[in-house]
């Protein structure tokens, strides 16, 4: 899909546009994010490649405002998320690794948690907007369980059932095919590929599964050591040149490889 | 240390303003308060009729030989509620229920909730701190109003069925009313609310700020109970003597 397409694609109204310029973070003079530059354009889904400890986490970290930049700057719809009031003006959502739902809730007063912190609506309201959030993302008769009581996959589920619960204009996804088997790393990237088109939202997804990235990515971005490598769709990236991206890539268990003891 | 110490004053600060958010807490206060209570009453009214009684039999024989055993029930009395029921149950509230605000804020530091919280615009001192500060400050001044009860009457039963103390606890009773006063109880009472507000505060603030998975959490709940000890009982001293200045 090309960028032209991508904007065609999504309504302007709601899904957001982020800029990131010379993002950089360290961690005790380690640096972690060594000057990140890129745009992701409304109704995109961007994935974010890049072997473990490359600093794809901490950038979305960064994004949603968990954490603040040392240098750099990170704009949504041209707005700095660190201006006055911009990121009450703006719904961003975010997915974690690990699900994060609380676990002393049960998953109903998860995926409603938003609304009744915040009194958004009445419990009854609450009730059937998280019942509908669960349906739409095939998760029946969980409500009232625990999230200790729940598989990798459905928790994963339930937690973008609660991201959806804020009608999110920009999810977030950190890794959401870890610990995840096959099967439902498709269920899980058909959600996310589902919800960019039936909702419009614009999706950054941190990944290392490459199945997923090229499955689901509209664009990718490589990361490695803290840099980004290569920005392109997923065809320019799977042609790219560059050496680390490659070996990316490309690695594979090759037993023909191993010397001999 | 400094650097702990700041930290601890900023977030008992930034409790303080955000107080008139209890009302939308209470019921996170009311689950708490039944926490608090569920673990610790019967353990609390346990510990409190053995102080009393060791009191009275530590210093019951020593009156009682000198012919003063009239004065057991005041001093029973006074120490009770002035000093030990306070400081015991502030010990025991730190081990019980200071351990598991720190354990479970911990683990939601560690396993990302509080985070998740953030991104959903739910501030964590409202969401977490503010009804655990809430519940445990109502809490520990009634259970020391249960200790000081139980621990009187364990003292007078000691001094009943002790052999070489042999008083009547019409006897104990009526000393113990002769000297202690309901001021000497709430000065007992309001030590023992200090002491809520520096477990709560250290408690919760080790939660907060633990890193690094499961062993963090065990480290965070070790120091937010020696911490909360150790300031009690330095706290305790400074408290007294403002508490004698003002009598």
């Amino acid at each position: 899909m090309s960028d032209e397409e991508i904007k065609e694609a999504a309504p302007p109204s709601h899904s957001v546009g982020v800029q990131v310029k010379g993002l950089r973070k360290s961690y005790g003079g380690q640096p972690v994010l060594k000057g990140i530059d890129l745009e992701v354009k409304r109704g995109e889904i961007f994935v974010i490649m890049g072997p473990s400890g490359s600093g794809k986490s901490v950038f979305l970290k960064q994004i949603i405002g968990l954490e603040n930049p040392d240098e750099g700057e990170i704009l949504i719809e041209g707005e700095s998320i660190h201006a006055e009031g911009v990121m009450d003006k703006y719904r961003l959502a975010m997915v974690f690794q690990s699900g994060a739902l609380l676990n002393s809730l049960t998953v109903g007063e998860n995926v409603g948690l938003y609304l009744s912190e915040h009194r958004l609506k009445s419990p009854s309201e609450i009730s059937r907007i998280s019942n509908e959030k669960l349906e739409f993302l095939g998760l029946k008769n969980v409500r009232d369980r625990f999230p200790s009581e729940l598989s990798g996959g459905m928790k994963k589920r339930v937690a973008i059932a609660r991201a959806l619960v804020i009608d999110p204009q920009l999810i977030l996804y950190d890794e959401p095919t870890s610990e995840l088997d096959p099967l439902m790393t498709v269920t899980i990237g058909k959600e996310i590929l589902d919800l960019s088109e039936r909702i419009h939202v614009t999706s950054i997804v941190v990944t290392h599964d490459r199945d997923l990235a090229f499955g689901v990515a509209d664009r990718i971005a490589m990361m490695n050591d803290g840099n980004l490598l290569a920005v392109g769709i997923p065809d320019e990236i799977r042609h790219h040149r560059d050496p680390l991206i490659q070996k990316f890539l490309t690695a594979d268990f090759n037993l023909n490889d191993k010397e001999p003891a | 240390m400094f650097q702990n110490i700041g930290e601890l004053i900023v977030l008992f600060w930034r409790t303080l303003n955000a107080l008139p958010a209890v009302v939308r807490q209470r019921r996170k206060v009311f689950d708490q308060l039944f926490e608090i209570g569920n673990a610790s009453l019967l353990m609390a009214c346990i510990l409190s009729l053995f102080i009393g009684g060791v009191i009275t039999l530590q210093t019951g024989p020593v009156l009682a030989e000198r012919g003063l055993s009239s004065a057991i029930g005041g001093l029973v009395g006074l120490s009770v509620c002035k000093e030990l029921a306070p400081v015991m149950m502030a010990i025991l509230i730190a081990g019980r229920i200071g351990s598991a605000m720190a354990a479970e804020i911990g683990s939601m530091r560690v396993y990302q909730e509080i985070d998740a919280l953030r991104t959903m615009n739910i501030n964590p001192i409202h969401y977490l701190v503010l009804p655990r500060m809430i519940a445990i400050s109502i809490a520990l001044p009634i259970l020391v109003i249960f200790a000081i009860l139980i621990g009187w009457f364990g003292g007078g039963m000691v001094a009943v069925y002790n052999e070489e103390i042999g008083l009547t606890f019409q006897a104990f009773l009526g000393n113990l009313r002769d000297v202690v006063d309901l001021g000497d109880v709430a000065n007992g009472l309001f030590k023992s609310f200090v002491f809520a507000v520096v477990i709560g505060i250290v408690s919760c603030h080790q939660g907060l700020v633990t890193i690094g998975g499961p062993r963090g959490i065990g480290r965070s709940v070790t120091k937010a109970v020696v911490n909360s000890i150790v300031l009690i009982l330095i706290l305790d001293y400074f408290l007294t003597r403002f508490l004698m200045y003002l009598e």
